[in-house]
């Protein structure tokens, strides 16, 4: 049976965007993946544009993520988002393309590619969730977990000596000529998840002057892993992620 | 030298005629890595692609990348070409499994060099399990040709991609570093020569007419899983049947029959001619194919020689699929050179003649 389109009598304010399927989503409540998925593919609808665009889903809980993207999508190998997507642009030069990855995917096992395709500058957008935790597997430490986090292979806190430090990535990509916007974001608040929505969008618009990468961090939670209710999460990211990862415009396009 | 039927005739390096035939059967884009002896292949594309407009070629940080930038590009619909040697192409074993499984169709060319290891510069066949057996990880083929001339390098390369775009399964030419040095007379069938099948399922962007294309390789439900595998098994047992091809030399009167494919095919061929000299009849079984195997080529010729003598630059692995074919029903040996070695004419006739005076082979 199909859903009434309006209730008789109201008027619609506010609607799923056309491009996020019907599939109900696997990911844990409060998590951030869901938020972020949505105003991408918000992004897109507004734009009109989900016949040119193309994205790549990586290994990570977000895995699934051309089940929820009503667009053509491929899904990488762990890390590889990139290359892949770099595959991709380089042979419709003309579609938008985005690779969605998590801190695992990739700045851990996917760093050599993450940097080499900023510095090629491909014209894509990446979005990186950065949760400070692997969640799909179940909440291992990752490259950006914080000093001293507990994480099922840091049950006693993460250690400089041993694990090395919480790897700011976005700051050293910003470094890089390749790239053309360099963000931080976050979705834990109506405000935050307003601009994130913002830097999406900048960040298509450039895919078509074709200046270099796009690549928005978002300050993620990860509810589940951090063994935490969604407000404890989303209290604890700003307390404890923010210092280390600060909101904000990394490298801006001169307007 | 230009033909009438726009076929080129030249001298070339194997490697630089492959790159050459990659543009001619209509490549859309190519990633790699360097590393020797295949290096020439990048080399010639690059400096060509600006006679073959909106061609893609593309230097990646490694062999990891790059068959990932093959995958996406494959996914997105082009007529993709990746080029390497052994080190590198175990490096893309990762991609190959996720491709077979995605059903993504790719050329991918291993120019072979001695191992294990990093091991030597020189021509070996020491990549045949990997290129046969799968070589990543799960149950997957990937379809292998291994040319024997410089002729051969270019035919298989339209011969590749006609097989990897018909059964959307990676495609492998397996040769070796003598092959990709070595000059040799070479026709070049003419540009354009090659359509490209529409693919539906390539991921373009989706226009309002039809659902999402997605390329995946992830099936969670094992039942999924399952309905995938069988699908890459019917396909491969339609390649078994359809797409073997092998070459058969002097076989019609042979006793004894070499079993030797790519380089040591051709080295066969003197040791061929020089036990006739001394009246021992051998023949020769090529296989073209390696994956499909002429399994049933070999069964029947076991029906009629005395014995099988499989050469290799290994330790012997294509002899692993020989004895299979035979079934224990006649001795199979083998003989072979590792490590960058080539065998000799000289060495493969005293191997035959050991086998000749084996007193297994004695008859009362
Ligand atoms: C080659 C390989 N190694 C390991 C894994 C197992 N694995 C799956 S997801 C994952 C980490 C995911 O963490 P992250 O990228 O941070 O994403 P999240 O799940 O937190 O969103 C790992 C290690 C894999 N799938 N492939
Ligand atoms: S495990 Fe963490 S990242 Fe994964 S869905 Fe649950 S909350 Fe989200």
């Amino acid at each position: 049976m199909k859903e009434p389109d309006v209730i008789e009598g109201m008027e619609v304010v506010y609607r799923k965007p056309q491009t996020l399927t019907a599939t109900p989503m696997h990911y844990c409540p409060g998590c951030s993946h869901g938020v972020v998925h949505k105003i991408l593919m918000e992004v897109v609808d507004e734009m009109g544009i989900q016949d040119k665009t193309v994205g790549v889903a990586p290994v990570g809980c977000s895995v699934f993520a051309y089940d929820y993207m009503n667009v053509d999508m491929q899904e990488a190998a762990h890390g590889r988002a990139s290359a892949v997507a770099t595959g991709i642009r380089r042979v419709l030069p003309d579609t938008y393309v985005f690779a969605y990855q998590g801190d695992g995917d990739l700045a851990a096992i996917g760093t050599g590619e993450t940097v080499h395709t900023v510095n090629r500058g491909e014209n894509i957008l990446m979005v990186f969730i950065n949760n400070g935790i692997y969640g799909m597997t179940g909440g291992q430490m990752a490259p950006t977990s914080l000093l001293g986090m507990k994480t099922s292979t840091s049950p006693y806190g993460r250690e400089a000596a041993v694990n090395g430090y919480p790897l700011r990535i976005t700051e050293l990509l910003a470094q890089l000529p390749g790239a053309y916007y360099v963000t931080r974001q976050s979705v834990h608040t109506t405000a935050a998840v307003r601009k994130c929505k913002k830097a999406i969008e900048a960040s298509f618009r450039y895919q078509t002057e074709k200046r270099g990468t796009c690549f928005i961090e978002v300050v993620a939670n990860c509810p589940s892993g951090w063994k935490m209710t969604p407000n404890e999460a989303n209290d604890w990211l700003e307390k404890n992620m923010f210092p280390y990862y600060p909101i904000g415009d990394i490298k801006a396009p001169k307007q | 030298m230009a033909q009438s039927n726009g076929t080129d005739v030249r001298l070339m390096k194997g490697n630089e005629a492959l790159a050459e035939a990659a543009l001619r059967a209509g490549m859309q884009a190519y990633f790699g890595y360097p590393i020797t002896p295949q290096s020439e292949v990048m080399e010639y594309l690059t400096m060509h692609a600006p006679e073959h407009p909106g061609v893609v070629i593309l230097q990646a940080e490694s062999e990891l990348a790059a068959i990932n930038m093959v995958y996406g590009a494959a996914g997105a619909g082009a007529r993709v070409m990746i080029s390497s040697s052994s080190p590198g192409i175990s490096l893309m074993q990762e991609g190959l499994s996720y491709m077979t499984s995605a059903q993504l169709p790719a050329l991918v060319v291993n120019v072979q060099r001695g191992g294990p290891g990093l091991g030597t510069i020189q021509p070996s066949q020491g990549d045949y399990f990997q290129a046969v057996k799968g070589g990543g990880h799960g149950d997957y083929r990937l379809i292998v040709l291994a040319p024997a001339s410089v002729q051969e390098m270019v035919d298989f390369v339209f011969d590749a991609f006609r097989l990897t775009e018909k059964y959307r399964n990676p495609a492998m030419i397996l040769a070796d570093g003598a092959l990709g040095q070595m000059m040799e007379k070479v026709a070049l069938p003419p540009v354009g020569s090659l359509p490209r099948s529409a693919a539906p399922w390539a991921t373009v962007g989706k226009p309002a007419t039809r659902e999402r294309n997605i390329v995946t390789s992830l099936f969670i439900q094992p039942e999924r899983m399952e309905q995938i595998n069988l699908q890459l098994q019917a396909k491969y047992r339609t390649l078994e049947k359809e797409e073997v091809r092998c070459e058969q030399l002097q076989m019609e009167d042979a006793d004894f029959a070499l079993v030797a494919f790519g380089l040591t095919s051709r080295i066969c061929q003197k040791a061929m001619e020089l036990a006739r000299q001394k009246g021992i009849r051998v023949g020769l079984i090529r296989p073209i194919t390696l994956y499909p195997f002429p399994s049933a080529v070999i069964r029947k010729a076991a029906g009629q020689v005395e014995a099988f003598v499989t050469v290799e630059m290994n330790a012997g692995q294509m002899v692993e699929d020989v004895r299979l074919a035979v079934d224990g029903t006649r001795p199979v040996h083998f003989t072979g050179r590792m490590g960058g070695m080539i065998p000799t004419p000289e060495e493969i006739l005293a191997k035959i003649e050991a086998v000749v005076a084996e007193p297994s082979l004695q008859h009362a």
